[in-house]
């Protein structure tokens, strides 16, 4: 249940050495100042779950050995080319790769927001992507004649980490139209969330703006951030920072300039 | 595109725009991935044709979609029949229609990384017509086999399947996708048969006589111009400025 964090420190104590973490793709709006923290904070071996694809944030917790397993269906920069860290990463072999595929990664989550222990989905036969998943099953559908079908076993995160506009003092998060970010909080344990601002009253008193909200009732600790998704972008609020993301690109490409972006941008703490 | 004779009064992107929404055909609704300024061009010039029908979802767009219920709700319309044409595409791709958006070489000690399957293992099979799009024609991403399927182009007659490949469209011709093979249905001006089966890793059918791509009639080019460009340029301004603006062609494969 929700309580107001001391800090971003405190909100991040969630976060252990090893956990599960379940992070939202670019466009749902990602908490890459706490993501800063971690790696400032140093968290190890993560199992780190995007959902159901990554940017720079999980390029940048691999580039920093902070992830153990990562399980999505795709990490790029997009327009600025290639994910450098997870790019070396896989083809060194430092880190376990589950590919997955997009709608696994929200079926499987909304098994374990409905509390089963799976859920079927179609497609897949066939592909190698099944084949390397030891943990997904094919079965005959029960109900039909000769239909095999894939089971994907619940995925149920210690923490989901989410940045959105704004939440109240309830713990209430308002995430508008994201509402993949209300799955991650209802299939995780605990759920952590940096926000823009805080909004003076309870969001749920308002029938438009209670449509849009995570209740508290899912939130664990709150802190804000403002401009927490820089350098990425927050829908309907700000765009991404195309400069810097260029930065990145560039200097990510070696370890060395890795190294120096990590100096520059995330243990500096005045420019993080 | 290497242009040999006179020059032509279209470009290369909108020959491959006007293919492609010939392939799109009389449908319901077309969605388009990110990053596919070229399709994008396509499935707004179909629309415009069709006075509002196909309905476009240009995804990475909120202005073009219409999605409130997260990430799920595209696949969820997929799986159940409420999206009739989509876009793959592939590092590698087979003979066989297979797409590789994965690795070359070894799974597990990959030589090349690519960034991942993406929707692509659950929407090459429940979209009705998908249509493969790679404007690198060459040996190098045309294989005989792909090194990870990502999603496969058949499968045995048990597996639900309702949709699947209809075509390949690249920078040279057009193929179009049945019975598990490739045929070469058209080549665009300016490239050769010959052209074609030097730069395919795959076997494929072929007519004795393949014709030319039909190219964009002067109505779709003044379509596309006056009408397309502008919507376009709301979601991919730098594409819209090269190709319909004052710059030279975005596309040099």
């Amino acid at each position: 249940m929700f309580q107001a964090a001391k800090s971003l420190d405190d909100a991040l104590s969630a976060i252990a050495d090893g956990c599960m973490l379940v992070v939202p793709r670019e466009v749902a709006g990602v908490p890459m100042h706490a993501t800063r923290a971690l790696i400032r904070r140093g968290v190890k071996r993560l199992h780190l779950v995007a959902l159901p694809t990554s940017s720079l944030q999980a390029d940048m917790l691999i580039g920093a050995g902070c992830v153990e397993t990562l399980e999505t269906s795709a990490v790029s920069l997009g327009e600025f080319g290639p994910a450098p860290r997870f790019t070396a990463a896989l083809t060194v072999g430092t880190i376990k790769m589950k590919d997955a595929t997009c709608p696994a990664l929200h079926t499987a989550l909304q098994a374990a927001e409905k509390g089963v222990p799976f859920m079927p989905l179609r497609g897949l036969i066939g592909s190698d992507v099944l084949k390397y998943r030891n943990d997904w099953k094919v079965i005959d559908n029960p109900f039909g004649n000769d239909d095999p079908i894939v089971l994907l076993p619940a995925i149920k995160p210690d923490v989901a980490l989410i940045h959105a506009a704004m939440a109240d003092r309830f713990g209430n998060v308002w995430i508008g139209r994201q509402r993949e970010l209300a799955t991650m909080a209802h299939a995780s344990a605990k759920t952590v969330a940096t926000v823009e601002k805080i909004h003076d009253g309870n969001l749920l008193d308002d029938p438009v703006l209670a449509a849009g909200t995570l209740p508290g009732f899912y939130v664990d600790s709150v802190a804000v951030c403002e401009r927490g998704a820089w350098p990425l972008g927050l829908p309907d609020a700000y765009g991404a920072d195309a400069g810097h993301l260029a930065e990145y690109a560039r200097m990510a490409a070696t370890v060395e300039g890795f190294a120096e972006y990590l100096d520059k941008y995330v243990y500096d703490k005045c420019a993080a | 595109m290497c242009m040999t004779s006179a020059p032509l009064s279209f470009r290369p992107e909108e020959l491959l725009a006007d293919v492609i929404a010939r392939l799109i055909g009389d449908v319901r609704h077309v969605a388009v991935g990110n990053a596919s300024p070229i399709p994008a061009t396509a499935a707004l010039l179909a629309r415009e044709r069709g006075n509002g029908r196909p309905y476009v979802s240009l995804l990475g767009s909120p202005q073009h979609t219409f999605w409130t219920d997260g990430g799920r709700e595209l696949f969820d319309c997929a799986g159940q029949g409420r999206i009739d044409v989509f876009f793959l595409s592939g590092g590698q791709i087979d003979g066989h229609g297979n797409i590789n958006l994965v690795s070359i070489g070894d799974y597990a000690h990959p030589k090349v990384r690519f960034p991942g399957s993406y929707g692509s293992a659950h929407l090459y099979y429940v979209v009705p017509k998908v249509i493969l799009f790679r404007t690198e024609h060459s040996r190098r991403t045309l294989v005989p086999d792909v090194d990870f399927i990502s999603a496969p182009g058949a499968n045995a007659p048990n597996v639900y399947r309702p949709g699947g490949p209809i075509a390949l469209v690249t920078n040279r011709c057009l193929f179009s996708f049945a019975n598990g093979r490739f045929t070469l249905d058209s080549v665009h001006p300016g490239h050769s048969v010959a052209d074609v089966v030097e730069n395919t890793g795959f076997d494929f059918d072929r007519p004795a006589h393949v014709p030319d791509t039909e190219p964009p009639s002067p109505t779709t080019l003044k379509l596309l111009r006056e009408t397309v460009a502008p919507q376009l340029a709301e979601v991919y301004p730098q594409f819209a400025l090269q190709v319909f603006g004052v710059g030279q062609s975005a596309l040099t494969g």
